[in-house]
């Protein structure tokens, strides 16, 4: 029987929202307070949700430690107490959360081979909150 | 169509082993988890079910009635209860978040007569949940 298992994580992180392709002026009315060029932080939480067959003889979708271990190498090391905008993965993207969903499910799919990935969703303040599923995908 | 969410607590105590394993198997897969004497956790329970919103009563489903089933298929078996002994599903089968899941799944979807089922999400803690939609 087919199960889905969300996992919740949490990383701290700074970023600033400038984009090369837009003048100053631009720049400033598109992202307001989050073009301020010393940037600015949050405490991100990231849920990982994967699915599949639930082993018989473990009772699992997916042994935790596999999927905590791949989290914590490849994602929050990856970004955990950093500028985002330093980043290579932001070098030509604007670090927006958008971008960061689309980026750190692009690395669970390329990398975590357990499970099937089915959505990563990041709430960047209480207020926000972003999903991504990957290309012609539905939520569920 | 309507969707509608109870939520409801308990609290129990669980061990991972598998009895097919050997001892070192186990202690690899299951770490801690495979402790015979168990550990607890107060588990979050969320029961969605869907229907058509009736049009006398206003209601997907009657929520008494809900919580009643919800009483009496799930918490009045598991809540405070070692789950690997004293509840029968899982004389046979591993107590993990999934089939604890599949089991509360199981118990409920024959017993609702209006609504239908629609997900069972279980939270073992704040970061850790599974949903089972009754697919194969
Ligand atoms: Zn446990």
């Amino acid at each position: 029987m087919k199960a889905h298992l969300t996992r919740r994580y949490m990383f701290s992180a700074s970023h600033r929202l400038h984009s090369d392709d837009m003048s100053e002026a631009e720049n400033t009315v598109t992202y307001g307070k989050c073009n301020n060029p010393y940037g600015h932080g949050h405490n991100y939480a990231l849920e990982v949700t994967v699915s599949g067959p639930v082993d018989e003889s473990t009772g699992m979708v997916c042994n935790l430690v596999d999927l905590d271990g791949f989290v914590q190498r490849e994602i929050l090391q990856r970004f955990d107490l950093e500028n985002l905008n330093t980043r290579e993965e932001f070098v030509r993207t604007v670090p927006t959360t958008e971008n960061l969903c689309t980026t750190i499910y692009d690395i669970l799919q390329r990398g975590f081979t357990y499970a099937h990935l089915d959505k990563v969703r990041i709430e960047e303040t209480m207020m926000n909150s972003f999903e991504y599923v990957g290309e012609n995908c539905v939520i569920q | 169509m309507v969707y509608l969410t109870r939520k409801a607590e308990f609290a129990a105590s669980h061990y991972y082993h598998n009895p097919d394993f050997t001892a070192e198997e186990n202690q690899r897969i299951f770490g801690k988890c495979n402790n015979p004497n168990g550990h607890g956790h107060n588990y979050t329970l969320e029961v969605t079910v869907k229907g058509e919103v009736d049009p006398r009563s206003g209601f997907v489903v009657d929520l008494r009635q809900l919580k009643e089933i919800l009483h009496r298929e799930v918490l009045d078996a598991m809540d405070h209860r070692f789950l690997n002994k004293e509840v029968p599903e899982f004389s046979a089968q591993i107590p993990t978040t999934e089939n604890l899941a599949i089991a509360i799944w199981q118990r409920l979807v024959s017993k609702l007569n209006k609504a239908q089922l629609h997900r069972v999400r279980v939270y073992e803690t704040p970061d850790l949940f599974v949903d089972f939609y009754g697919e194969a």
